[in-house]
């Protein structure tokens, strides 16, 4: 034995330490060589991918960076660039409050709208983030519209106090009378409101002297700029929410006339563009209404949209509705429940939170499409730059700067809505995979 | 089953006697004689009801708008007649697929702007196609560079107002291009693009095919005849094709047949060509403007690339998310059969990706379609231009002209829609 162990001239004590991969194989440049050179086509791809970045970049660096920001006109933009590639901001920095609120806002009410700008995110919080905002905080949101609507609009605060006291004598009525009947509880809620209106409408608001608190009344036609996107974006899509629900819960209906009407209205709306129908708005709608009713462009302009929206949202929800499974229906019909309870505790909840992508999608697209508007001669963000700004001797010429700017705006906000609906979707789900 | 249950309506159920036990338990509660109030409380009437008030609604709303309608027409001294159409319209259209002067009726001008939205909405489908198809695979590559420069440009047009696109796309055909002139003279700033095609601000230059020796008097018919031997030949590739798949179902090989169709898609069309005599009329500066060759307006251009680059963002992701839903057990499944990489491709995840995906493609076609209503922004004289616009302002006929807008684009619509329901029909999964 002892013999053996001494011819063996070298023993190993200890393990040897493992060897780095090697070079190729490891960090940066097995990352570089999997995911840009992994074959001949690949790396072409990549170095023509490099180069279209490179050219896009020569060129936009220099031009973003010698931006003018604080000259009042084109001329005098060319005149501080010298020759030099240079973006002329200055347009944006001159012209910011008219693209944010149009060009006929009196000035010194800037506050007022930028005020309800910055509460409509104090109001969306409790909704959007349900479950970290405190439940009380739905009140301010219930508030809001009314509150929006008097600091952008102005005049006696009596309209929006008292349409606010019309929804909530509305809501008292619903809430006693909903455990007997959902529709005796619908009806008398429609009374209740409809009462507190026209009290308050017809008979207090002459007597109650309507300067005192008030804010200067702002014509609707006065209305411009970003704002207006935004008041029609949020405006209609909350409006055509219930109505795009109650189109989907008709369509759904075992009634064939209810069904009847919704099929009609759903496939008219979503057959034809949405130009027709502002142009509807601006010069069809006013037929319709009772003879010497002066409604204003902005309100018709509401109408069609929130009924455009309603039919892609019934379309949407219809397909949540669908999509649950048949027990959940026959669960809740075993349950005793009748068709109002059985919509509102068991089917909406779940078609609604299956519905919320397609809701989002209906929603983004909404609000790009508020931008149409401007070819009825409205002034909203690209009626003001295609209008007065463009035209304007100082600015004319000013087409990149005014565009790009438009657009990272809408991207912005449509990009954030959609970043938003798949985190809410990732929040809710409830099922485990 | 003798249990202290009482049938109620026991002279019906001794009828069928055998299964007295069976039903004892199954009985309807007593049917309540019919009252006023079960109008609202008893779910067989109620629905009635309902239908009974909502029909009503319906009517006294229709009946509201229409004596408003009336009366106000009558304080406006109007009526609603479309004899407007045939009166001269009194006004040029920049872009005429079929004759069309000033003299012609507003009628004519009406489908003359129908043909340019056709023609706009079916040149961007074409190229959104292309767009959507290519960005939608290439973000699946997995080059990492290319897949997120596909994401960045379906975030970046998915996000942003289709109008902006289409306004500065047209800012750039009408502001950063050379004028015409700028391509004279010995030393000229500006040069034709392979000596055939001219970038201007006035539009695209590009060149026009022309019959020396036509067979009919208008262009048209010539045109029609060539897409009907190309019909034709479709038709000789596809009875082709099928006399291929039955010798491989009788013998085992198929016969090689790929010159056969080349043969049979191309002979004919040469053949065709060469009778009428197909030459090219080529751009050329003639004074301050190019004459010849066809010219493709910066209108056209702006809201044909903005559609088509917009909506192919949408198509990518539509493409994009049919590939991904077919799972990866097909294409190992295939593979497993002994299927080579392109006829996996071919024969299995294709045509099933592709019932995901056409659907969504066909409604994006029909978005195309609705969309192209914006070309009234940079002034292309499609439907809502001509019909929609200075025929509604010249002649003050609102609701006869969006009437006939809004039909036009319901029938576009309801006839994709009619396509789509035949295709979903023909390629549903065969459950049995």
């Amino acid at each position: 034995m002892t013999d053996t162990r001494s011819n063996i001239a070298f023993v190993r004590k200890d393990p040897i330490p493992p060897s780095p991969p090697p070079a190729a194989e490891t960090g940066i440049i097995k990352w570089v060589r999997e995911n840009l050179f992994s074959s001949l086509a690949n790396g072409a791809l990549t170095i023509l991918a490099l180069f279209a970045i490179y050219s896009f970049l020569q060129f936009a660096m220099p031009w973003i960076w010698n931006g003018v920001w604080n000259t009042s006109s084109l001329s005098a933009c060319r005149d501080v660039l010298d020759g030099k590639t240079g973006a002329c901001f200055s347009v944006l920095s001159e012209r910011w409050n008219q693209l944010l609120f149009g060009f006929t806002y009196p000035s010194e009410f800037y506050w007022r709208p930028a005020l309800a700008f910055v509460l409509l995110f104090v109001a969306a919080a409790p909704v959007l983030f349900i479950a970290y905002v405190p439940r009380q905080a739905l009140l301010f949101t219930a508030i809001y519209p009314f509150l929006a609507y008097w600091l952008i609009w102005g005049g006696t605060i009596w309209t929006p106090v008292f349409a606010l006291l019309g929804f909530v004598a509305g809501y008292v009525a619903f809430d006693r009378l909903v455990k007997q009947s959902f529709f005796i509880a619908a009806i008398a809620a429609v009374v209740a409101a409809g009462l507190v209106w026209w009290i308050g409408g017809a008979l207090l608001t002459p007597a109650l002297s309507p300067e005192v608190p008030a804010l200067t009344a702002v014509a609707s036609r006065d209305l411009g700029g970003f704002m207006l996107n935004m008041i029609l974006g949020t405006v209609c899509v909350s409006l055509s929410l219930p109505l795009g629900i109650l189109l989907a819960l008709g369509r759904q209906s075992d009634m064939p006339i209810i069904k009847f009407i919704c099929v009609i209205f759903i496939e008219f709306i979503r057959g034809v563009p949405l130009i027709t129908l502002l142009f509807v708005a601006n010069v069809v709608l006013a037929y319709f209404f009772p003879p010497g009713a002066n409604i204003d462009l902005i309100l018709r302009v509401i109408i069609m949209i929130t009924l455009f929206s309603a039919a892609y949202i019934a379309e949407v929800i219809r397909g949540g509705l669908a999509a649950l499974p048949r027990g959940q229906y026959e669960a809740a019909d075993s349950l005793g429940l009748d068709y109002p309870q059985a919509m509102r505790l068991i089917i909406l909840p779940q078609a609604l939170k299956i519905s919320i992508p397609g809701i989002v999608n209906v929603a983004v697209g909404l609000f790009k499409d508020t931008t149409l508007v401007s070819v009825i001669s409205m002034f909203d963000l690209i009626g003001m730059i295609r209008g007065p700004i463009l035209a304007s001797t100082e600015w004319n010429g000013v087409y990149w700067e005014l565009m790009i700017f438009a657009a990272l705006l809408f991207f912005v906000i449509c990009y954030g809505i959609s970043q938003y609906s798949q985190w809410l979707e990732r929040q809710l789900q409830t099922d485990h995979h | 089953m003798e249990s202290g249950i009482k049938p109620r309506h026991t002279g019906r159920l001794r009828a069928n006697g055998d299964d007295y036990h069976m039903t004892t338990t199954m009985t309807d509660p007593p049917r309540a004689s019919f009252r006023l109030s079960s109008l609202f409380n008893d779910t067989r009437y109620r629905s009635y009801t309902f239908q009974l008030i909502a029909l009503i609604l319906l009517c006294a709303s229709i009946a509201y708008l229409y004596s408003n309608l009336v009366e106000n027409l009558r304080a406006a001294g109007l009526n609603i007649s479309f004899d407007f159409l045939r009166e001269p319209a009194g006004y040029d259209i920049n872009q005429r697929p079929i004759d069309y002067n000033s003299q012609s009726t507003h009628l004519r001008a009406s489908i003359v702007g129908m043909l340019n939205t056709l023609i706009v909405a079916v040149l961007a489908c074409v190229t959104a196609t292309i767009f959507g198809v290519a960005a939608g695979v290439l973000r699946l590559s997995n080059n990492w560079i290319v897949s997120k420069l596909m994401a960045i440009y379906v975030e970046a047009f998915r996000n942003v107002p289709v109008l902006i696109w289409i306004l500065i796309i047209f800012f750039v055909m009408t502001n950063a291009l050379p004028a015409p002139r700028a391509f004279r003279g010995e030393d000229p700033e500006a040069s034709m693009v392979l000596g055939m095609f001219a970038f201007t601000n006035r539009g695209v230059y590009i060149p026009g095919p022309e019959f020396t020796n036509p067979l009919f008097a208008s262009a048209a018919m010539n045109w029609l005849l060539v897409i009907a031997v190309l019909v034709a030949s479709w038709f000789g590739a596809r009875a082709l094709s099928r006399w291929a798949a039955s010798v491989q179902e009788a013998t085992g090989n198929r016969p090689t047949t790929w010159y056969y169709t080349a043969a049979i898609w191309l002979a004919p069309v040469i053949i065709l060509f060469a009778l009428l005599g197909l030459t090219f009329n080529f751009p050329e500066l003639s004074g301050f403007n190019f004459q010849g060759g066809i010219q493709l307006r910066g209108s056209l251009i702006a809201l044909w690339f903005a559609l088509a680059i917009y909506t192919g963002a949408f198509i990518a992701e539509n493409v994009r998310a049919g590939i991904q839903a077919i799972s990866k057990g097909q294409t190992e499944a295939a593979s497993s059969l002994g299927l080579r990489p392109g006829r996996v491709m071919n024969l299995v995840v294709l045509p099933q990706a592709l019932r995901v995906i056409i659907p969504p493609l066909i409604s994006q076609y029909l978005n195309i379609t609705k969309n192209s209503s914006l070309a009234i922004a940079v002034g292309y004289m499609d439907v809502t231009g001509t019909l929609g616009g200075i025929t509604l302002n010249q002649t003050g006929r609102a609701i006869e002209s969006v009437l006939g807008l809004m039909a036009f684009y319901l029938v576009i619509s309801l006839s994709i829609s009619a396509v789509m329901n035949v295709y979903n029909n023909s390629v549903k999964l065969k459950e049995r």
